[in-house]
């Protein structure tokens, strides 16, 4: 090995190198990807414990405290590393009668990292009181993205409302790909009459106003439903289109894979239609299921904050990101308390990461190409 | 050509049916029928409606019969023009429709040629000037201007102009041309303000299109056809326009087919949040309201705009290139 040069090292990686460990090595170079998928794992971290990050209960409200503006982390007092935001005065403004809230950089409300709040319950198994950020003072709240017209604090709903718009992506993309895999799979390898019925359902679920109709559907949803019930269906209603191009794209690498010499070898060995699917033709276009449904999620945030933007998606008392900028609905709210379309960014910024990722495994998914 | 237009004319209808059912379907879903929920609109507002006039309405719509007699009967009214008649508005669904169908058209079209007169130079310039500091600029937009929801983008711009200039960019109309009858004015009070919601409802559209553009004609570029001709001295300029752009385009103009139909019912949402005469606020209403027929009538004119859309780009291209083939 000592007398071989580095490159034919390289070189002789790569030959026996796997399949995924090309991905790998192609993603990995993809810096802006890499990046984003930094940035998702730190939000499907959020997803898993929202109460951790959140510094108060993200339902509490109190009418004295509504419009509270962001109270920015300063993490030094006089060159020392001692964590405070600045604190809130409220004066009453004489004419229009609102409170109107200043923020006082005189006066410092010192916080804590990791230290106690209130009390939840990891993933619905223990209790704990510990926080990622927390007033050194319990009694104390602090707004660290402001507070809505009902003085709940934004920062604590976001985390929360992360957890529900992440999921229905998640869950929505899940049962798309499920769908899509499975008719688009019958589609292609069976063939024939079935082939013909499940492609014209796909080109009228695609031809169908996708916007008006999800609205339709979601409106047509009982009253009565609890929350977790709604969120169920949205998501339910999310994928009866997604799951068309997942199973157009499915079906076509079954039709071209069909015909190639290594499934003829397969079955000249004797092996199952099953092992045959599974084992020899699935996995060389899994990649680039992984890739398109990783680009399918971004589109089912947008419409799921957009259906609950319009009152029709998830609903209160739930909390998604679509819910949250509800609040930003009024003109006037929002020039008094601009900070209420910070939801928005979260969603451009998770939007835009699961773009980056997905683009970056589109580009690695086929490692053979150039 | 006529026979593969005359065929996909033929089987418009077929699929409206198909449509007419599942909208029907949907909107019969929710509990209660529109007669409980029309007595009890009219009761809360304090009129009220004799059993005989209830009797009459049960019939004429026989919400008395099965589902399927239902829907055959509304069927029926539809294809003599008839809505039926809106609980909320009290007014022929027919005529709700009508008067904001024709701005909801203007709406999307207009978007798309403003699209299109964005999206295609900007491409261009990138295929022309690959890497260069303004190609890497149109990248970035492209991005956050597909990460943007449509609702954020008109409530970011309706903010800003709000809170620093102190200006309402809602409604399609200043308020002095809002009820006023057609005249030249109205129309450019409304070109004057049609371009923003046209822009933020095709801004998504706009940064897709323009990468098309760039991705096609950069593989056009590099063909020997235009290494030729710039080697015969070709002016660098009419080399693009005149043969690279043309093929570069073909594949732009499929994307009609599926671009149209998302103006449409993305236009929904812009109109919903700048407050914009369009059937999508109307549609959203009905919803809420349960007013079921205006919102069955909103539906159907909803999917027949999304499968004209389609139609009408599938002609466009097979008119533009003769080598896609109509036949079988």
């Amino acid at each position: 090995m000592t007398t071989l040069d580095a490159g034919t090292v390289a070189e002789d990686r790569v030959a026996v190198a796997s399949n995924w460990r090309l991905v790998w090595w192609r993603f990995r170079r993809h810096h802006l990807a890499m990046l984003s998928a930094v940035l998702l794992i730190g939000l499907y971290v959020v997803v898993l414990m929202p109460d951790f990050f959140a510094t108060q209960d993200p339902e509490r409200t109190d009418a004295r405290q509504a419009f509270i503006p962001v109270q920015m982390v300063h993490l030094f007092d006089d060159g020392k590393l001692a964590p405070w935001v600045p604190a809130i005065a409220g004066k009453r403004n004489p004419v229009t009668l609102r409170m109107e809230w200043t923020t006082d950089k005189q006066r410092k409300v010192p916080i804590r990292f990791f230290a106690p709040g209130h009390r939840w319950r990891v993933l619905g198994l223990f209790e704990t009181n510990l926080h990622l950020i927390a007033p050194a003072d319990p009694t104390q709240r602090i707004f660290l993205l402001g507070s809505d017209r009902l003085g709940r604090d934004q920062w604590s709903r976001i985390m929360h409302g992360t957890q529900t718009s992440m999921t229905v992506g998640l869950v929505a993309v899940a049962l798309s790909v499920i769908l899509g895999v499975v008719l688009g799979g019958i589609s292609g390898y069976v063939g024939g009459k079935t082939d013909q019925v499940i492609q014209r359902v796909i080109e009228l679920l695609q031809s169908v106003p996708t916007i008006p109709i999800w609205l339709a559907l979601s409106a047509a949803l009982p009253r009565d439903w609890t929350p977790t019930e709604i969120f169920f269906a949205i998501t339910v209603i999310l994928s009866l289109v997604g799951w068309t191009t997942l199973g157009r794209e499915v079906r076509g690498r079954f039709l071209a894979l069909r015909e190639e010499d290594f499934v003829l070898a397969a079955r000249l060995a004797g092996c199952s239609q099953m092992r045959i699917i599974l084992r020899h033709m699935v996995p060389t276009f899994l990649s680039h299921i992984i890739a398109t449904s990783s680009l399918a999620i971004p589109v089912m945030i947008i419409n799921e904050t957009s259906l609950s933007f319009l009152g029709l998606g998830i609903r209160p008392p739930a909390i998604s990101w679509g819910v949250l900028l509800q609040e930003a609905q009024n003109i006037q709210t929002l020039a008094l308390a601009p900070w209420l379309l910070i939801p928005g960014l979260v969603v451009i910024v998770a939007v835009l990461a699961f773009n980056l990722v997905g683009d970056g495994l589109r580009d690695a998914a086929d490692p053979y190409s150039q | 050509m006529t026979r593969y237009i005359l065929r996909r004319l033929a089987l418009l209808p077929l699929l409206m049916v198909v449509y007419s059912f599942v909208i029907f379907v949907i909107i019969q879903a929710p509990p209660g029928d529109f007669l409980t929920a029309y007595v009890a609109t009219l009761a809360s507002s304090g009129s009220s409606m004799s059993a005989e006039q209830v009797q009459a309405l049960r019939q004429q719509y026989g919400l008395d019969q099965p589902m399927i007699v239902q829907y055959v009967l509304w069927l029926q009214h539809l294809l003599h023009g008839d809505f039926g008649l809106s609980l909320e508005y009290q007014r022929p669904n027919a005529d709700l429709i009508g008067e904001q169908l024709g701005l909801t058209l203007a709406l999307a079209l207009f978007s798309l040629v403003l699209t299109w007169v964005i999206a295609v130079p900007a491409g261009i310039y990138s295929a022309t000037h690959p890497r260069s500091w303004g190609d890497h600029a149109l990248t970035v937009i492209n991005y956050v201007g597909v990460a943007t929801p449509n609702f954020m983008l008109a409530l970011i711009l309706m903010w800003i102009a709000f809170a620093y200039f102190d200006i309402s960019v809602t409604g399609l109309f200043s308020p002095e041309f809002a009820d006023a009858p057609w005249s030249l004015a109205r129309v450019l009070d409304l070109l004057g303000h049609i371009w923003l919601p046209a822009l933020v409802l095709g801004i998504a559209g706009t940064a897709r299109l323009s990468r098309i553009m760039r991705a096609n004609l950069l593989d056009e570029l590099n063909k020997p056809y235009v290494v030729t001709a710039r080697a015969k001295g070709m002016k660098e300029w009419r080399l693009v326009l005149r043969y690279p752009v043309r093929l570069a385009f073909n594949p732009l103009v499929s994307t009609i087919g599926w671009y149209l139909p998302l103006l449409f019912s993305g236009s929904l949402i812009v109109a919903t949040v700048m407050n914009l005469p369009n059937i999508g606020p109307l549609l959203l209403r009905a919803l809420v309201n349960q007013d079921m027929y205006l919102a069955g009538g909103i539906l159907l004119i909803y999917s027949f705009l999304t499968v004209l859309g389609t139609l009408l780009s599938d002609i466009l291209l097979a008119l533009i290139d003769p080598r896609i083939r109509v036949e079988g």
